[in-house]
């Protein structure tokens, strides 16, 4: 099997469904000649032509108002925001009208559209482009979340979330863009709501998303050299959650620390912690379930206060000893 | 007329603004400076000229190329390198870097890494100068990207009902990243959009620094005046790629090069000496000034202490 980068995975994914299904569509800021902001629709323009591949003024609220308006009458829009955080301007479309329709609309309507984005820290952006914001469409009824690790689970994932008859937040982290991992040639998908053990384990389980599973497997393989053996499950879609595959591993390993991208509080492991130990692994648990999350604050720009800011390879570390403790 | 005073301080500020975006390109290439940053190269006049016809106590709001706003608005040099070396010495204490710079003591509102995200907050500055009755008046800046956002519509509109002494200056340098002017507005004068809110609208030579101030500072009367807000915007160009990774594919060589040669300060020192307002021995000495100065911010940042980890969470919360 081929070794491709996460964005290369990506991108063969969306050309792949766009071969597919010719009522999928891209639109964004420079996605057409410019190959986007982070280069993911690269070659896309000159294989499916302008109309396909749609640039779009900076109108963020328009993009995503625009891709529920064109998914309500029977396409499949891919809309591309150049940055994580610019979907705070697209929330009354996406929160209060593609979230809300089918429901609204007695369940006769569809809204089968995907709002990918580059989410997360650790490159200098700063406050206004390196938030990880998932959270808060986690929190929505209506809407999908999935965040993707891997080169294989963004090709599988993207190709799900397009094929999906729901909206989709679809959030990339810029700092796995350039990672690379196997991925198969060809059509396959990975199902929304499937967690994935990415690494068995029995002492205890590190429940991971997005960049935090790589920093988790790092940790892991520290913590192996001193004997101890961590089990890190990726939930990759918060929406819907996979709680067997979770309750699973927490039952078999008794100990949980939940590692997440963003800010703690009211983050998505408050809900997967609340699941945990309101659930049937409640009973196993051995030691109280830990979490581990950015600061509450905004991204700082210094690259010494950046790192602080979110968990790092030690932190998991760490964290995973005081479980055990 | 403006003083002799004054040209010369507009030269001075488009010099500082040219060289220490040199520098900074210069610190990015060295690996010595962390993010990313936009480069105002090319625009000097329009930031420089609009400065010119306010007065300190005056607010501004910037973009993300927000530098140049930041050095015309009396921005101190060596604060702004610490700052884009994430520094404690820095305007934000190396919290901000270069897209969040802010000196809201001077009136500077900040640099925003939102595009169109500061028209609606110079909006609101304006709102809050009349309500106060302060006299103040708020110079918005903002792209021709940012004209397709809605805050820039929802703004204009607001502020023509209410009266509210702002002052709308687009800098219409013909791209949004890479998405040319004609593609992204149904209109290519962006000073066209005024006419649906009711205000005037004037379109000015962007590398022309006197042109400028002139356009300017009618509109800032008016908006004083208690007339309302205007919208002018400046033509010019940026020579340098969106962003430190912008490989500038959208451009042809022949299309930089011809606004190259348009460089607005290089024409205003033309201007300088055919009037004899200045001659070639002054000017040099200023450029020799505006060196020591930036040798002497790249210096006062480098050796500067970086931020304690302790402080991280200092200024979430007031
Ligand atoms: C809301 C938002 N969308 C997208 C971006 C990414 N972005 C940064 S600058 C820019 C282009 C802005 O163009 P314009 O307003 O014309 O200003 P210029 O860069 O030409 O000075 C884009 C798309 C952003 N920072 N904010």
């Amino acid at each position: 099997m081929a070794q491709i980068t996460y964005i290369q995975a990506l991108r063969d994914g969306i050309r792949e469904e766009m071969q597919r299904d010719e009522n999928v569509f891209i639109m964004g800021e420079d996605v057409g000649l410019y190959g986007g902001a982070f280069k993911v629709t690269q070659g896309l323009l000159d294989e499916f032509g302008e109309e396909r591949v749609r640039d779009t003024p900076i109108s963020e609220a328009a993009i995503a108002g625009l891709a529920v308006g064109a998914a309500l009458t029977g396409m499949r829009p891919i809309a591309e925001i150049m940055f994580f955080d610019f979907t705070t301007l697209t929330m009354d479309q996406i929160i209060n009208q593609a979230a809300k329709i089918r429901y609204m609309f007695g369940g006769k309507a569809k809204v089968p559209m995907v709002l990918r984005a580059p989410m997360g820290c650790g490159t200098g952006a700063a406050a206004q482009h390196s938030q990880s914001l998932v959270a808060l469409f986690a929190h929505i009824p209506g809407l999908k979340v999935v965040m993707p690790s891997t080169p294989y689970d963004v090709k599988g994932l993207i190709k799900s979330a397009i094929r999906d008859d729901n909206p989709v937040i679809f959030a990339e982290h810029k700092l796995l863009y350039w990672t690379k991992g196997e991925v198969p040639e060809g059509d396959y998908i990975v199902p929304l709501g499937e967690a994935d053990i990415k690494r068995k384990g029995k002492d205890v389980t590190v429940i991971a998303g997005s960049i935090m599973v790589p920093r988790a497997l790092e940790a892991a393989g520290i913590l192996e050299k001193e004997g101890i053996d961590v089990e890190v499950v990726d939930p990759r879609t918060l929406v819907p959650l996979d709680e067997d595959t979770i309750m699973e591993s927490v039952i078999k390993t008794g100990r949980v620390l939940i590692v997440e991208d963003d800010c703690r509080n009211n983050g998505w492991g408050a809900e997967v912690a609340a699941r945990i130990a309101g659930g049937e692994a409640f009973d196993y648990l051995d030691a109280p379930i830990m979490r581990l999350a950015g600061l509450d604050i905004p991204i700082p720009y210094n690259p010494k206060l950046e790192k602080k800011a979110v968990p790092q390879v030690e932190d998991i570390v760490d964290g995973i000893k005081q479980v055990l403790l | 007329m403006i003083s002799r005073d004054k040209m010369l301080w507009m030269l001075r500020k488009m010099l500082e603004i040219r060289r220490f975006e040199e520098k900074v390109d210069e610190l990015f290439k060295a690996n010595l400076m962390w993010g990313t940053c936009h480069l105002y190269i090319g625009e000097e006049a329009t930031a420089v000229g609009a400065c010119a016809a306010i007065e300190e106590k005056d607010y501004i709001t910037s973009t993300h190329r927000g530098h140049g706003h930041c050095i015309a608005k009396g921005g101190d040099l060596n604060k702004m390198m610490a700052e884009l070396l994430g520094k404690e010495t820095g305007y934000c204490r190396g919290r901000g870097g270069s897209m969040h710079i802010a000196d809201v003591e001077s009136g500077n509102l900040g640099a925003n890494g939102v595009v169109g995200g500061g028209i609606p907050i110079a909006t609101g500055a304006a709102l809050s100068s009349k309500m106060k009755k302060d006299g103040r008046v708020t110079l918005c800046f903002f792209g021709d990207g940012a004209s397709n956002q809605g805050v820039f519509h929802e703004s204009l509109n607001l502020a023509s009902i209410w009266k509210l002494p702002v002052v709308y200056i687009c800098e219409n340098n013909q791209y949004g990243m890479s998405v040319p002017v004609q593609k992204a507005s149904a209109v290519v004068d962006i000073a066209e959009k005024s006419r649906a809110y009711n205000i005037p609208g004037e379109i000015v030579d962007g590398n022309d620094v006197l042109s400028v101030y002139a356009v300017v500072k009618k509109a800032v009367e008016r908006a004083r005046k208690g007339e309302g807000p205007s919208l002018i915007e400046c033509k010019t160009y940026r020579w340098m790629g969106h962003s430190k990774s912008d490989a500038n594919v959208y451009r042809s060589k022949e299309e930089i090069k011809s606004w190259k040669e348009k460089c607005p300060i290089r024409r205003f020192e033309e201007y300088l000496i055919n009037n004899r307002v200045a001659s070639e021995q002054e000017i040099e000495k200023i450029k020799r000034e505006v060196e020591e100065y930036i040798q002497k911010a790249e210096e006062f940042a480098l050796k500067s202490p970086e931020p304690s980890i302790d402080g991280i969470s200092d200024g979430v919360y007031a």
